[in-house]
């Protein structure tokens, strides 16, 4: 069935309902953000020095970022080989960085940091950063979706869409990541 | 085409056919599981949120009825209580605890699952494709499962009813401790993981459905109908999304914190408070429930437009429809509604004028809170201005119309009282604060719902509601929610305080036991004229009077421009092209000129 109406359009409609979905995941973070400037005025408001290991994760998602265009514009192309590759090592970049996140947080509770008692900068750090990874999670899980379809023989389909709008949200988690890291790097 | 629409309309097999080879409107064979259940036809949905939204305004009205009992009737008990209820009413008369989580899902069920879930639910889903000329929605996936995440939430929440602790009692606004804390009180212990579930599966829920509301009004209009062409419920129910989207997920935000509060040990909303019922402090240090009353009224106050503009886009146009004139200020209708969006993310903290917030801070909140006053005067100047000099059909949807703009005047005017932060002393958790917003976002919004079923029924299942008893049905509700609500201004004057389970032995509020039997009769009566319309809508549905033309209102909209029964896909053969506004009534000595209608020689553009 025809479900999209004949008029011309300037932006396809799913792509419009994925920036509608970034604005609200915007304003969630916005949500969490605006709960640690508040609560950092509040006694008892303890710091955390971010570890070591976010940084590096940092760079993975930035690179992540980078493939994924690669792989968008080679779709376009019909390179297809070379997408798959891309493809392969977009995914393979975002798990990395999600085991690198699970790293993090095993350093930070290893050195004493924990939930209990406390909910200062470091437990706004658990939360902010966890949900960050279920978004990343998500996104990664859309690329393997992408992965089989790619290599599945019997489907043949040239439509960019669902691969413009999986690049786009990928390009949102990195820059939401680099805004949170920010965040924390200047506020703790 | 679905076959059933087919039966007994001669006119539009012939159209079928006609257009048979050039659009493949809908062709695949539908199982009973495609078309009632897992459907992904906006219309099919629509009645799926409205119908589950009927089924949740009888228990939430239920409750409400409980609980005035024991309010009207504090000395007495009813045996049958303890019937129904079991151990929630021992000896027939219903303990102070459960009173508690009754007053709390009465709340949270009609805030949330009735007036946001079956109101824009039922209504974006039903019109959005209809009105604007679409075949259906960006997303009919998203828009089944927004349906399906709404069924779970609900089924979560009843569940919670029957756990042993009781559901969630400490308040439809959870606010810690009593949200937070498992020892504060039976319903804050699984009731409560309960009640953060079943919300978490209606955020979720209301985001898959604004992100295609939204996306569906932006990019799916018809040729022709161009923004400014769109009915003023097109506008509404827009703005309405806009605002779900973008509030929600701070709720959901607030509630993801609470959830750590819970279980995870951290500190973020509770302190290091003495507990009585565990005789321990508690090991947190620092929080601030403060914090929590940020988010959640971050979304609250906006939840109260998202409850209240859909029903005044509803109202706009079915007023304009029976006034048989065009809706007074088009662009200022538009313009208001935006700004009403704007300023509803700019005043949650006047819900929080007494729990300790910074008095300056307060201040600019009250200039923010009686600035919505001004957009709100000209929506209800505008009403009036349609139905000046107008040749009124008193249909029931009208009527409705009518006992909105009504609701929302008397409403809005205390509004005004509430929203002054040095007036709020007096009055904050008082009656007359329950007053308030029971007309004008509760009552009133309900009139919007009642008044967009009453109208659109004959598109929805090609057939009439009955006439007596919609008659009956509106001005029994009218006359009784006035008489619910409007001693209840007095009461709260005096300043009677809300949540109490027993005024009896007050010496200051004694006086009102009377009132409050009153209160409580009509509230008993107004119930049940509740049921009267509901079964109004069932027998109706299967027995009601046939609808015989495709636009039995005599309305310029494209919904009627569809078949009386239309099947996936709505129209058969082409959608129709726009060349007007929606509200040419009374025009060039026509009664009314159809939105597909060319502009005339003679005619200017709109």
């Amino acid at each position: 069935m025809n479900v999209v109406s004949t008029r011309p359009q300037k932006i396809h409609p799913h792509k419009f309902t994925l920036w509608l979905a970034i604005g609200s995941i915007i304003m969630m973070f916005a949500g969490l953000t605006s709960a640690y400037i508040v609560k950092g005025e509040q006694p008892g408001w303890s710091t955390v020095v971010v570890p070591k290991i976010f940084y590096y994760s940092t760079g993975v998602i930035l690179i992540s970022s980078l493939t994924m265009q690669m792989a968008l514009k080679s779709f376009k192309e019909r390179n297809m080989q070379q997408y798959r590759i891309l493809l392969t090592v977009t995914a393979t970049l975002g798990l990395a960085f999600l085991v690198m996140q699970i790293l993090g947080f095993q350093q930070l509770f290893n050195s004493g940091v924990k939930l209990e008692g406390g909910a200062g900068a470091a437990q706004f750090l658990y939360i902010i950063f966890g949900l960050h990874g279920l978004h990343v999670l998500g996104g990664a899980i859309a690329l393997l979706v992408m992965f089989l379809k790619a290599f599945s023989a019997r489907v043949r389909n040239y439509n960019a869409i669902p691969v413009e709008v999986i690049s786009t949200y990928w390009h949102f988690v990195d820059l939401l990541w680099v805004y949170l890291f920010v965040f924390f790097l200047v506020k703790s | 085409m679905s076959n059933d629409a087919l039966h007994g309309h001669p006119e539009v097999v012939t159209t079928h056919d006609a257009h048979h080879d050039e659009h493949h409107v809908h062709h695949h064979k539908e199982t009973f599981i495609t078309k009632y259940v897992f459907s992904q036809d906006h219309k099919m949905i629509a009645k799926q949120f409205l119908i589950t939204g009927m089924v949740w305004a009888v228990l939430g009205g239920l409750m409400s009825v409980l609980f005035r009992l024991q309010l009207g009737y504090p000395d007495q008990a009813f045996p049958w209580l303890e019937d129904i209820l079991g151990r929630w009413a021992k000896g027939g008369k219903i303990s102070a605890e459960n009173y508690y989580a009754l007053v709390t899902m009465h709340g949270t069920v009609l805030v949330f699952f009735v007036l946001t879930g079956g109101l824009s639910g039922t209504f974006a889903n039903f019109l959005i494709p209809l009105q604007i000329g679409a075949r259906d929605m960006a997303s009919p996936m998203m828009n089944m499962l927004s349906y399906w995440f709404f069924f779970g939430g609900s089924i979560v929440m009843v569940s919670s009813l029957f756990v042993q602790t009781g559901p969630f009692s400490g308040g439809w606004t959870a606010y810690p401790p009593l949200s937070a804390l498992g020892d504060a009180s039976p319903g804050s212990k699984v009731g409560m993981d309960l009640w953060i579930t079943a919300m978490a599966l209606f955020v979720v829920s209301s985001l898959l459905g604004g992100l295609n509301y939204v996306s569906t009004v932006l990019n799916m209009r018809t040729k022709g109908m161009s923004m400014t062409r769109m009915p003023l419920t097109m506008w509404a129910l827009f703005f309405t999304a806009v605002l779900g989207i973008l509030s929600f997920p701070v709720l959901l935000s607030g509630f993801i914190l609470l959830l750590f509060d819970r279980h995870g040990g951290t500190s973020f909303y509770l302190s290091d408070i003495y507990i009585a019922t565990t005789q321990q402090a508690l090991p947190n240090e620092g929080g601030s429930a403060i914090l929590f009353q940020h988010l959640f009224w971050f979304l609250g106050h906006p939840e109260v437009y998202i409850i209240l503009l859909p029903a005044m886009g509803l109202s706009s146009e079915i007023i304009s429809v029976n006034a048989r004139k065009p809706i007074f200020g088009y662009m200022a209708m538009v313009g208001s509604m935006f700004a009403i969006t704007i300023l509803a993310f700019l005043v949650w903290a006047h819900h929080m004028f007494v729990t300790g917030l910074n008095p300056f801070l307060g201040s600019v909140f009250v200039l923010l809170t009686l600035l919505i006053a001004v957009p709100s005067a000209i929506k209800v100047f505008n009403w009036l201005t349609t139905i000046w000099k107008a040749n009124i059909r008193f249909t029931p949807g009208m009527l409705f119309a009518l006992g909105f703009v009504s609701l929302f005047i008397s409403g809005g005017l205390t509004g005004i009282f509430l929203g002054n932060s040095t007036l709020d002393i007096h009055l904050h958790d008082t009656y007359f604060v329950i007053a308030h917003f029971h007309i004008v976002m509760g009552v009133s919004a309900f009139f919007g719902m009642f008044a967009g079923v009453y109208h659109w029924f004959p598109k929805m299942y090609g057939r009439f509601l009955n006439n007596t008893l919609a008659y009956i049905h509106f001005w029994v509700t009218l006359a009784g929610a006035y008489m619910i609500f409007w001693p209840m201004h007095y009461e709260g004057l005096a300043g009677m305080p809300r949540r109490y389970f027993d005024y009896s032995n007050w010496e200051s509020f004694k006086q009102f036991a009377e009132l409050n039997k009153f209160i409580s009769t009509v509230a008993i009566i107004v119930f049940a004229v509740q049921l009267l319309f509901l079964f109004n809508f069932f027998y109706s549905i299967f027995k009601g009077r046939k609808v015989t033309t495709m636009n039995p209102w005599g309305a310029t909209t494209l919904e009627w421009t569809t078949p009386i029964r239309p099947g996936h896909g709505n129209w058969v053969g082409e959608i129709p092209e726009v060349h007007r506004w929606a509200y040419d009534y009374s025009k060039d000595g026509r009664d009314f000129i159809p939105q597909t209608e060319p502009i005339g020689p003679n005619e200017s553009h709109h």
